[in-house]
């Protein structure tokens, strides 16, 4: 029964929130980070006393719609566990940060918040169908509010609202493709069963021609690839990114795009199996090119927030590799990276956040020798680039390194590759250093620097990438389970499709 | 005629009565509340026994179907059709009470021509001869036409209904030819039978017939390309009016074309089935594309409904008993939604000033004036745009079904592309309602406006709206048991 408490909890203190600010915005802010916090809570419990070992740690389960096989299916294993951690985690460093950002419609602005955290724990719960597209599809609606109503209007960009609306018709009309194939696998699976529904589960071994499994996969990956960005389709991310404030970034960031990995493993490949690795070379070579482009074109921004956008970019290619090569230590190499990329991604723009809210501006060219005018800032930027390049110790080498570790045995020249996108990152994060914080700086005043939230805001997502980068083996037991299945299903299906190089490799 | 035919035919009876009692009164002492109220209550006499009828279906004398003459067939379809035309009736006439308020003419009027036209479209969806079908059809409209041009001594108005005169007798004249065409093949007016002896008539002519109501009931939903009067009408005629024509007059249009279609088969012409396709590819695009660039509320939430209309030619399209549910759920959110959209716009509008509140720039920082109001505003964007939990996404789920079952990928592809386009407009006007206000505000509802008629409506269309999204069983249950039979 704790399943719909992490729903409800975020969508009614989003409601507290909007009603509450007749009272003082002080206590707007105080019931969204108390809201948050609950999350988290419920999150630890099960994290603590639940058992991942298991197909599903907790399942919730009420009829919907009979009429159409629609229920209310809610189930939580590993890898939703984690996720949901980290949602709340940002979560509650997007209220943080937000805490002297935003100044109007606190009321508004959190109820928008609280919203979109609710839609993303949705999608990371749902395990029917079409609940799954309807939380899809109901994260967006806030976050365009959040970048419309309190995003920037960037000096040479486009304005918030077309930024926002990009993002929103992006996002909403890849998701119509995939309401489109959801309906499409349904209705095959009603034709060759004579039940009509739409649960995972029973639609989990949904007996279909190669064809038409390919075409339906591919509605579904179409959807994914926006989200994630895949690279011809991610131009509505630096957009969005650039415009939204702080707390909209970190979300985006840190949460909105690990639920396009979510629904490449949760969805995805176990749908289609046979699909799927028939379309693992394309895919795997759609994130190769997504690591490169990314990291070269982060290399050429003059704004920090579309730096760190490409960035994303170019880490969510090594999320998509490491997905298709399917072997368990590159699924397990993706669980660290979607963490390690959220907080990192996270702590950067909430960075960013602070240089604006000190400089007025992203533009990199107006900076420059800022490590003279703070005392405290400086530093923990270095430590946030430095995880993003991936040092070891910290956690995105961990997923990078187990990512390409398992990707090499079956795909060689495509880690090659990517490997090298390892040597553009460390170029773009050093740019990034090199003018932002030295050289000669265009004013003597020092700086306002990080108070005590600021500080615990960031030293708490450092001490997770710390955490994930010397210990991650609590994470990797947790999500072991998921990734096992998947990983034998994965191979099964190769064993299916490719009998003859999977002999071969036998011996 | 026995009783059970009266009682099949009691929701038309009671309203004519009503028209009777209005005539009357009006004809005794002018008084603009009593006359709205007559009118709604009426309106609310005539919705009773089907409520009844459906929801005591055992204790109730009432046995359906039942033919009465060979004209109209009260079936569970029929049922539900009038009851939605019933409760947009209804919903406009609250709104018009409100809105005619400041209005110096008579204002009485109106209220009878609304009554008119409601039973016209009554009869339109219980027909099933082509004898009804004209008069339904003429008594929904010609009224209409008084309604649009009620504001007489504003030019807009006058001009809309001008416009909706001329172009709608041309409809009507080809729809009367069509019927001939088919008449001279099959010697029948009777849908039923014209199914059935399509076989000894001559094929090119019955297709030419078919092409011809085609065309009509083209012009008479605004589908494209006969779309060209909608947005004028729309913008010109009083926005009640507008809401009214936008939702009952079409639903009851729909509801017999969808009849015709399942009763004397005209899905087995290839070539009218592949021009519904073409007409709906194009109502999909075109209204969506040029929904794009208006400033004018009234005009976007017209071309918006030659999008809807595409869409739901597609449920039409795929034809069997899934279609029929698709439709019947599909026009039930539309017409939730598009009066929840109309009735902001008449709340915030009065024909004291030389024009409806319509322009989006009037909307600019609705939310922080009128929170709730402008709330209501962006559910019914959204559920037109058909985003999930609320009321458009179950229609919007239901049509892209109904055309994955039957595998129409080309009319699944527009719709797709059509809703994403859309989606661009809606954002624009939502977001309009959350920008910073303007320092004057042109237009402004009433502070009280949730304690008139009309605005307690619009509360409960707004809940409606909600627990379609969120809970559609009841409905589907309820449209479910409305289907046509012979599928």
């Amino acid at each position: 029964m704790i399943l719909p408490w992490l729903l409800l909890v975020p969508f009614a203190g989003g409601l507290l929130c909007w009603q509450l600010e007749r009272f003082g915005i002080r206590l707007v802010r105080w019931v969204a980070v108390a809201t948050i916090f609950i999350v988290l809570i419920l999150a630890v419990e099960l994290w603590l006393t639940g058992d991942t070992a298991g197909r599903w740690t907790e399942q919730f389960s009420v009829p919907w719609i009979p009429r159409l096989g629609i229920r209310f299916a809610l189930s939580l294993d590993g890898l939703s566990l984690l996720l949901i951690g980290l949602t709340a985690l940002l979560g509650l460093t997007a209220v943080a940060c937000s805490w002297r950002e935003i100044t109007r419609h606190i009321g508004f602005f959190h109820l928008n918040l609280m919203w979109t955290l609710g839609g993303v724990i949705g999608v990371f719960l749902a395990t029917d169908l079409f609940l799954f597209f309807l939380f899809w599809e109901v994260m967006l609606v806030p976050m365009f509010f959040l970048i419309a109503l309190w995003g920037h209007n960037i000096p040479g960009g486009n304005g918030r609202i077309y930024a926002a609306t990009k993002f929103f018709i992006f996002t909403q009309a890849s998701g119509l493709v995939m309401l489109v194939a959801i309906l499409a696998l349904v209705f095959v699976h009603n034709q060759s069963t004579g039940i009509l529904t739409f649960s995972y589960s029973a639609l989990l071994h949904t007996p279909m021609s190669a064809r038409t499994e390919f075409w339906i996969m591919l509605g579904f990956f179409v959807a994914f690839a926006v989200k994630l960005p895949v690279v011809p389709l991610h131009s509505w991310l630096p957009d969005a990114h650039s415009q939204a404030p702080t707390a909209g970034s970190v979300v985006l960031a840190g949460v909105l795009l690990k639920t396009a990995a979510y629904g490449l493993l949760r969805f995805l490949l176990p749908l289609f199996p046979h699909a799927s690795v028939e379309f693992a070379p394309i895919a795997m070579w759609f994130g190769v090119f997504g690591i490169v482009y990314g990291a070269v074109c982060a290399f050429g921004q003059s704004d920090i927030k579309r730096l760190v956008a490409y960035t994303s970019i170019s880490h969510m290619g090594f999320i998509l590799v490491g997905v298709y090569a399917g072997t368990q230590i590159a699924l397990q190499g993706v669980i660290i990276q979607m963490l390690a990329h959220g907080i990192s991604s996270g702590g950067l723009f909430i960075l960013c956040g602070q240089l604006f809210e000190r400089l007025h501006t992203h533009d990199l060219r107006k900076m420059g020798g800022l490590w003279a005018r703070f005392s405290r800032l400086p530093p923990i930027a270095l430590f946030f680039v430095v995880a993003s390049l991936g040092l070891p110790g910290l956690g995105n080498f961990l997923g990078e390194f187990l990512i390409l570790l398992g990707t090499f045995k079956t795909y060689p020249s495509v880690t090659v590759v990517a490997a090298c996108g390892l040597i553009l990152s460390a170029v773009y994060s050093l740019i990034l250093m090199q003018r932002a914080f030295h050289g000669k700086p265009s004013d003597e005043d020092k700086l306002r620097d990080l108070n005590r939230r600021e500080i615990a805001t960031l030293g708490t997502l450092m001490a997770f990438l710390i955490w994930l980068g010397l210990y991650p083996q609590p994470i990797l037991n947790t999500s072991r389970a998921s990734m096992q299945a998947l990983q034998t299903q994965f191979a099964s299906a190769e064993a299916e499709i490719r009998p003859a190089s999977a002999a071969r490799e036998a011996p | 005629m026995t009783l059970q035919q009266l009682l099949a035919l009691s929701p038309l009876l009671i309203l004519s009565i009503t028209i009777l009692v209005v005539m009357l009164a009006i004809a005794i002492k002018r008084h603009h509340g009593w006359v709205a109220t007559i009118s709604t209550a009426g309106l609310s006499l005539a919705l009773l026994p089907l409520v009844v009828y459906y929801c005591l279906p055992d204790s109730f004398a009432l046995r359906l179907p039942q033919t009465v003459t060979p004209l109209l067939r009260i079936e569970n379809y029929a049922c539900f059709y009038t009851a939605l035309i019933l409760i947009a009736a209804l919903a406009t006439t609250t709104l018009s009470h409100g809105y005619m308020e400041g209005y110096r003419g008579n204002r009485e009027e109106l209220y009878l021509l609304l009554l008119l036209s409601t039973v016209g479209g009554l009869v339109l969806v219980a027909s099933r001869h082509f004898a009804s079908f004209f008069i339904g059809l003429e008594l929904l409209s010609v009224p209409m036409y008084g309604m649009a041009a009620y504001l007489v001594k504003e030019r807009r108005s006058l001009e809309a209904g001008i416009k909706y005169l001329v172009l709608s007798a041309v409809a009507s004249a080809f729809i009367i030819f069509g019927m001939a065409l088919i008449y001279s093949q099959t010697g029948t007016l009777v849908f039923s039978d014209i199914g059935a002896s399509v076989a000894n008539g001559e094929r090119i002519v019955m297709i030419l017939g078919g092409a011809m109501l085609l065309i009509g009931i083209g012009f008479k939903l605004s589908l494209a390309p006969f779309h060209l009067w909608a947005p004028d009408v729309y913008e010109g005629a009083p926005a009640p009016v507008t809401s009214y024509l936008a939702t009952a007059s079409k639903v009851a249009v729909f509801a017999l074309l969808l009849r015709y279609f399942v009763e004397a088969h005209a899905y087995r012409y290839s070539v009218l089935v592949d021009a519904l396709s073409v007409l709906a590819i194009l109502s999909i695009l075109i209204g969506n594309v040029l929904a794009l660039r208006q400033e004018d509320l009234k005009r976007l939430l017209a071309y918006s409904s030659i999008a809807h209309f595409g869409y739901l030619l597609v449920a039409l399209i795929a034809s069997g008993a899934l279609a029929t549910e698709a439709v019947g759920i599909y026009l039930l959110t539309y017409v939730v939604t598009t009066l929840a959209a109309f009735g902001v716009i008449t709340l915030m509008s009065s024909p004291h000033k030389d024009h409806d509140a319509e322009i989006l720039f009037d909307y600019r920082g609705l939310f922080w004036k009128h929170p709730y109001l402008a709330a209501i505003l962006t559910v019914a964007l959204l559920s037109l745009a058909g985003i999930p939990l609320s009321a458009g996404f179950i229609g919007k789920f239901y049509v892209l079904g109904a055309g994955v079952d039957k595998g129409l990928w080309t009319l699944l592809a527009a719709v797709v592309l059509g809703s994403a386009v859309g989606l661009y407009y809606y954002l624009r006007a939502m977001v309009q309602l959350y920008l910073r206000p303007r320092w004057v505000m042109p237009f402004s509802a009433p502070r009280n406006w949730a304690t008139n008629a009309g605005g307690g409506m619009l509360i409960v269309l707004m809940l409606v709206m909600l627990v379609l999204g969120v809970y559609p069983e009841p409905f589907i249950t309820l449209v479910r048991a409305a289907g046509l039979s012979g599928q």
